[in-house]
């Protein structure tokens, strides 16, 4: 297999470990003021991902730092062309990061949530928005620099895949909620979830579909398929079995990020005049590069994807609210 | 302004900014993951109270420098495409190296360590901080690798057909002489802030005589921990300075503001130039000071700003080679003069609270606690001296700032960004330092949420 290919994987692989894990982050702080009747549920829904949720987000910086050093054009045309959705981006997640782990050394916890919420709510749209305008092809000159502006990639398609990618992480953090909680927290999370869930499938449903029409190949038809029956397993099963309705929505979540990828290759960024577009051929860094990245990585994500995989299993049980005055616990 | 200032503006605040949070993180949570070592080893629960308040003083730091360290991965394909565009092959993979090997590794196990005080075995929590810390130690590692590329381009060639810089030697990129000097003089420079803030912190909590035995502990590890950092500071900074004197001598003769090439050249003290002229109007000078400095020789030859300004131009074409002088000389001068100072204190304060002793009046602690800001003012201070002392470079040598700016930016977003980006994290400063002092003043023992309670561990997830 050639490097760049492997690296177009590795790329997505980063994407798709960043939605699967941030995505239920996301949907967490969606959540909060809709499944929790009070201060103690609200520190339980926040304690459910407390842990690891900055682990989880390293997963984008890896994504942009090894889309940095595998397809420096790619990088630089996505980051500055996408200029102004990055920064609504950037300043959710500071936001959001620094409601996280202040709300419960502050006086005050109200406007944290909020923060939260908001901080959770627009990145989770608005990567939907980036990923549809990336897939679908923006305006580049022949210097692979975007000529649109703010508009261009405000357009119906893209707010769908906003829409898809929003529904898609509350739903996904739903069902992290009923997996990780239980009583009455729980069921109002597999209630709420449901109606998320039925958003995903039809936004997404949508939004796959169109991807598809615009550009066919078997492949994707298998993924997207894939993800649709994902979200309907999810669906069938929340509320009853949780762990199986998480898996079956991860699935989905990993599928509609194939889906997407596989949409976009070989280009990395389809550019409207195809003469334009930069590819995994001419974004790329030169094979020594991308040769060292490679050893690189086959060292070191095995390592990490244990640690993470150890930490999950440290935090494995369901948090229940305790009887006495302490806020969170864990049950067994 | 142009999309050019207004870029370097922003990558200025922000990343000054990033960087006040940065060293006490990697400086504290060595300390931090030291006292609860002395805790494992000895069990005295006053090492555990210890860790449980300065490191709930950590975290709330540590918050800071992660969310605005996200922003430094990104700005670099916002405002500095073509910068990007031309250095990805090379200064990308230290930064995904530091994204896979360092990041992961930090923000998982301080995960486990803050939520794992009662779910891991006692010597694996402790591992969980070490490893914690040991992966922002990493981080700095990576970064500066990257950085001192940009001063001292090694271990790559320029395509001719791409004009791009290329790859050619990732050992020679990740040994580049200037980041085996540029980390120490960081890695110490992290330990003299964290001891500041340790030392200042402690003597106010001595003072008004709050836990004061567990403070007296503290205090001195904290002041003895500054004083071996600060030597460490100044002799890697000296090292530093001869290796930069060799590689970028126009930053190092504006530092001196240095006009022309000379033997036995004097160390400045003060002076005021005249940059028209290319000369100074005042100049009180250490004879022989800067040849001795430089190149460990009286009567040693140094370059003149004048001098490497004409070599430059037969180098590189016509143009303006000059940072502004001002700019360098105070700042590399204010850089050593705080670190100074703040070694001095840590001096005084070992010698004043020697044997039990602790002086009595307000002052000491006053002075103890303005002294935390002088690590931070020399970091920023250092920083701003290295970067734009570099100028009108943004690769030395290679690539002027001026070309390296996103060509598709226009003034009105970037203008959003930057007054956007300077007034949250103007904000945040507020939220952060009210919220220390709130930790500050409640001591240690306080229990808050989900965060590490020795006395209900049990109960808090």
């Amino acid at each position: 297999m050639e490097l760049t290919t492997i690296w177009f994987i590795l790329i997505a692989v980063l994407w798709t470990g960043y939605f699967v894990l941030e995505g239920f982050d996301f949907g967490v702080g969606v959540l909060l003021p809709y499944v929790s009747r009070d201060e103690a549920d609200r520190k339980l829904v926040v304690a459910s991902i407390g842990p690891v949720w900055d682990g989880n987000e390293v997963w984008l910086l890896v994504a942009g730092g090894a889309t940095f050093a595998a397809f420096p054009e790619w990088y630089a045309t996505l980051f500055s062309g996408f200029y102004l959705p990055l920064f609504l981006i950037l300043l959710a997640l500071i936001a959001r990061g620094i409601a996280l782990e202040y709300r419960n050394k502050s006086d005050s916890t109200q406007g944290w949530d909020r923060t939260f919420f908001w901080g959770s709510l627009a990145p989770a749209f608005l990567w939907g928005v980036a990923f549809a305008n990336i897939v679908r092809g923006v305006p580049l000159d022949a210097d692979h620099e975007f000529t649109g502006n703010l508009l261009t990639l405000l357009n119906p398609y893209a707010l769908l895949g906003g829409l898809t990618t929003l529904a898609l992480f509350t739903f996904h953090g739903a069902l992290f909620l009923a997996l990780r909680t239980d009583g009455e927290l729980r069921q109002t999370s597999a209630r709420i979830g449901r109606q998320a869930g039925l958003a995903a499938f039809l936004a997404g449903g949508l939004f796959l579909l169109l991807t598809q029409l615009h550009d066919p190949k078997p492949a994707t038809w298998a993924t997207a398929l894939v993800a649709a029956a994902g979200i309907a397993a999810a669906l069938a099963l929340i509320g009853r079995r949780d762990g199986w309705a998480f898996t079956a929505n991860t699935v989905a979540v990993i599928a509609i990020t194939a889906t997407l990828f596989g949409g976009l290759w070989p280009d990395v960024m389809p550019a409207l005049d195809p003469a334009n577009s930069l590819t995994v051929a001419n974004a790329s860094s030169t094979p020594y590069t991308l040769g060292v990245m490679t050893w690189v990585a086959a060292i070191f994500t095995p390592v990490v994807l244990a640690y993470q995989a150890w930490t999950y299993w440290v935090f494995r049980r369901r948090l229940t609210a305790p009887q006495d005055q302490s806020p969170v616990r864990e049950g067994s | 302004m142009d999309v050019l200032d207004l870029s370097r503006w922003q990558f200025g605040i922000t990343t000054v900014y990033h960087f006040l949070f940065v060293p006490l993180t990697i400086g504290l949570s060595v300390l931090v993951a030291s006292l609860q070592t002395a805790w494992h080893r000895t069990g005295k629960t006053q090492y555990l109270r210890l860790t449980h308040f300065w490191g709930k003083l950590f975290l709330i730091n540590f918050a800071m420098g992660v969310v605005t360290g996200i922003v430094q991965e990104f700005q670099f394909g916002m405002n500095w495409s073509a910068y990007s565009r031309f250095v990805g092959d090379v200064f990308g993979a230290p930064l995904a190296m530091e994204g896979l090997i360092a990041f992961f590794m930090e923000s998982t196990f301080l995960g486990l360590w803050i939520f794992g005080w009662d779910r891991l075995p006692r010597r694996a929590h402790l591992a969980a901080i070490w490893l914690a810390s040991i992966g922002t130690v990493i981080s700095a590692y990576f970064i500066l690798a990257a950085n001192s590329w940009m001063q001292h381009p090694v271990g790559y060639r320029l395509n001719p057909v791409s004009g791009r810089a290329e790859l050619t030697d990732i050992v020679a990129v990740l040994t580049n002489s200037t980041t085996l000097v540029t980390f120490p003089h960081v890695i110490f420079g992290a330990f003299a802030t964290a001891g500041a803030f340790m030392a200042g912190i402690s003597v106010w909590q001595i003072a008004r005589d709050r836990d004061a035995a567990i403070f007296r502990t503290s205090a001195r590890l904290a002041m003895s921990v500054s004083l071996v950092a600060a030597l460490g500071v100044a002799v890697s900074g000296h090292v530093q300075a001869q290796i930069m004197t060799e590689q970028q001598p126009m930053k190092m003769a504006a530092a001196e503001a240095l006009w022309e090439d000379e033997t036995s050249a004097g160390f400045s003290l003060f002076a005021i130039g005249d940059v028209e002229n290319g000369r100074n109007s005042v100049n009180v000078q250490v004879p022989n000071g800067l040849s001795l400095l430089a190149t460990n020789s009286l009567d040693g030859a140094v370059e003149g700003i004048n001098d490497v300004q004409k070599r430059y131009e037969a180098a590189y074409g016509p143009g303006d080679y000059k940072p502004v002088v001002g700019i360098a000389y105070w700042s590399f001068r204010l850089m050593i003069g705080f670190g100074a100072l703040a070694a001095l204190l840590a001096l005084a304060g070992l010698w004043l609270t020697r044997r039990g002793r602790f002086p009595g009046g307000p002052w000491f602690t006053r002075i103890a606690l303005l002294g935390i800001g002088l690590p931070f003012l020399a970091n920023s201070l250092g920083w701003i001296f290295t970067e734009m002392g570099r100028q009108p470079w943004t690769v030395f040598g290679v690539m002027r700032t001026a070309a390296a700016v996103s060509p598709g930016a226009d003034v009105p977003s970037v203008a959003l960004t930057l007054v956007g980006f300077t007034l949250v994290y103007a904000v945040l400063a507020a939220v952060e330092i009210r919220l220390l002092a709130k930790f500050v003043r409640l001591g240690p023992d306080h229990e808050s949420g989900p965060e590490p309670a020795p006395a209900a561990a049990a109960l808090s997830y």
